[in-house]
């Protein structure tokens, strides 16, 4: 078993991925007795948009919780940015499913945007004006510096991923994983959304989302992962998001008049 | 009421009261938000066995013993609850109410079928605990707080759930930070590091030590009632959480010295001759202020956009 890690290790070594921001390996998931990923492997590029996309119930964002820790896999290996999860949490940002939290929650916008600066309050460092600052600055970066004092439960749907956004911001990571930031959002907050991304992949970061619309991944993203359980297609949009692997990952789910649309949009 | 007689009589339960229902308000903060708050009651009654079994192994009732074996019945009761809502992928109520019938049948199987016939476990001070009863004989007054010799007489009961509260208070003010970020939204707090699966049973073991030192001085309505009642009142007036454990804390107090006095003198104003049990009346005053806030708090009302937009 150790031989077959230490192989395996050196093997994601010599293919040079071991600065890969987030590699995952043979990683397999289970709620249950049906496994929701299985045995995967992953290697996200430095600096890239990628879309992890696939069917409903395909296990793309148990793929990203699993990448986090968050749900335990059965087998599988994480390294991010060629170090083990648990010594790089500083690198990592992650922004749940919106509906994933109880937005009653007793609290104000800004206070959920200081959660992200966790690392460096510590348990009891007392919150000092400069953090506030910082705090609204990223609330100004995705347009909402006016609701810095409203309780979080009187946001639209759209302003609650939108200081989701500007929390992982506060945590200033290397790699972005978001989940769904564009279900049921409207048009402004996605435009939003999308301009901040491609502000932090300009500024060398990484960024890794889970997509549902295949209607706009060529225009937001350029590397795909295509999962329905197990890896379908991986590599850049020309590559990966073919009528060949959407059929093979949707299966009959997939109208021929999508694919056919979406092959004319590629060209 | 002159301090002759407020000091030995009254001071003891009114201070012994407050202290319980804030050692079990706070907690019960973070229990409502996290839909825990029937811990409180699994906890009261799960904590049964244990002193039964306790009984058992010294054959006395003796302080120590049993609220180490209330405490250890309540420990396991939430490592089970734990277990069985993460293996069976069940919701937290359903896995409590299986483990706290069984545990409390368990007891009563116990009680019944070993010869326990000789100890004094009735309902009634198992509910209503005695508060009334913890009275410090050997003060004269106010300046007994400074003789040490009377302060040697003081009910232990008192010094027991003072520690515990300061337990409590020390355990919510250091893991404030993780406890707001956990209660809110956890795949994010397990992502920036936090241990949120032993933060949150630190949370339910500090709420099962506080339900038993307060079970201990003042039974268990109490506990049932200030786990719930002052946060879920304190919810209704404020919409940050940091005011929320304030309010709290000051509906817990106020229930408990209201409920203290009414009990006591609420009868004989009314033109009745005997007072009523404080206990019963502190947790019905914690309901009021509860059915008050429901009515009139200023954040009452789901004020949040459905989550449709």
């Amino acid at each position: 078993m150790l031989d077959l890690v230490a192989d395996q290790g050196a093997k994601v070594a010599a293919q040079g991925l071991v600065a890969s921001p987030l590699a995952i390996r043979g990683l397999t998931v289970s709620y249950g007795q049906k496994p929701a990923v299985f045995s995967v492997d992953m290697t996200v590029q430095p600096g890239a948009m990628t879309a992890i996309i696939g069917p409903n119930g395909a296990g793309k964002s148990t793929l990203l919780k699993a990448a986090l820790g968050i749900v335990s896999p059965l087998s599988g290996q994480v390294s991010v940015f060629g170090r083990p999860l648990e010594k790089q949490r500083a690198r990592i940002a992650y922004v749940p499913q919106r509906a994933s939290v109880d937005w009653d929650f007793p609290t104000r916008v800004i206070d959920v945007i200081l959660m992200g600066l966790s690392r460096e309050l510590g348990l009891l460092r007392r919150v000092r004006a400069r953090h506030v600052s910082y705090a609204k600055e990223c609330l100004k970066r995705v347009g909402m510096q006016d609701f810095a004092d409203r309780q979080i439960g009187q946001l639209s749907g759209g302003q609650q991923q939108r200081v989701f956004l500007a929390r992982a911001l506060a945590q200033d990571a290397d790699l972005y994983l978001l989940d769904e930031p564009f279900a049921g959002v409207d048009a402004a907050t996605e435009k939003a959304i999308i301009e901040v991304l491609k502000s932090l992949k300009e500024a060398g970061k990484t960024v890794v989302v889970v997509h549902h619309d295949l209607a706009t991944v060529t225009d937001y993203f350029d590397h795909v992962f295509l999962i329905n359980t197990r890896k379908v297609a991986e590599g850049t949009v020309a590559e990966a998001f073919t009528a060949e692997t959407l059929q093979s990952a949707y299966g009959g789910r997939l109208a021929t008049a999508q694919i056919d649309q979406i092959s004319r949009a590629l060209g | 009421m002159s301090s002759e007689e407020f000091v030995p009589l009254s001071l003891t339960p009114l201070l012994i009261g407050t202290f319980a229902a804030v050692a079990c308000a706070l907690p019960g903060n973070f229990l409502v938000l996290r839909k825990q708050a029937l811990i409180g009651d699994a906890i009261s009654h799960v904590v049964l066995p244990g002193i039964v079994v306790a009984f058992l192994l010294t054959g006395a009732i003796s302080t120590w013993p049993m609220m180490l074996g209330a405490a250890g019945a309540a420990i396991v009761a939430v490592v089970l609850i734990e277990a069985i809502r993460r293996l069976g992928q069940i919701e937290p109520g359903a896995a409590m109410g299986v483990v706290f019938t069984t545990m409390f049948a368990a007891g009563v199987l116990l009680l019944e079928q070993t010869d326990t016939s000789t100890v004094h476990l009735d309902v009634e001070h198992a509910l209503y605990g005695n508060l009334e009863s913890l009275i410090w004989l050997d003060a004269t007054g106010w300046s007994s707080l400074w003789d040490l010799e009377a302060l040697a007489g003081l009910p232990s009961e008192l010094s027991r759930i003072a520690l515990t509260l300061i337990g409590v208070i020390l355990f919510t003010w250091l893991f404030w930070r993780p406890l707001k970020i956990s209660t809110f939204d956890e795949g994010f707090a397990r992502t920036i590091g936090i241990r949120t699966g032993a933060l949150g049973m630190a949370l339910v073991i500090t709420a099962a030590i506080a339900a038993v030192a307060a079970f201990d001085a003042v039974g268990s309505i109490i506990v049932i009632a200030m786990f719930i009642c002052p946060p879920a009142a304190a919810r209704m007036m404020t919409n940050r959480l940091e005011t929320q454990i304030i309010c709290s804390v000051v509906f817990a107090i106020t229930s408990a010295v209201a409920g203290y006095v009414l009990a006591g003198y609420g009868p004989l104003w009314l033109g009745g001759a005997d007072a009523v049990s404080a206990a019963g009346m502190i947790a019905t005053i914690s309901g009021l202020i509860l059915a008050l806030t429901a009515m009139f708090g200023p954040c009452r009302a789901r004020v949040g956009v459905q989550n449709s937009s």
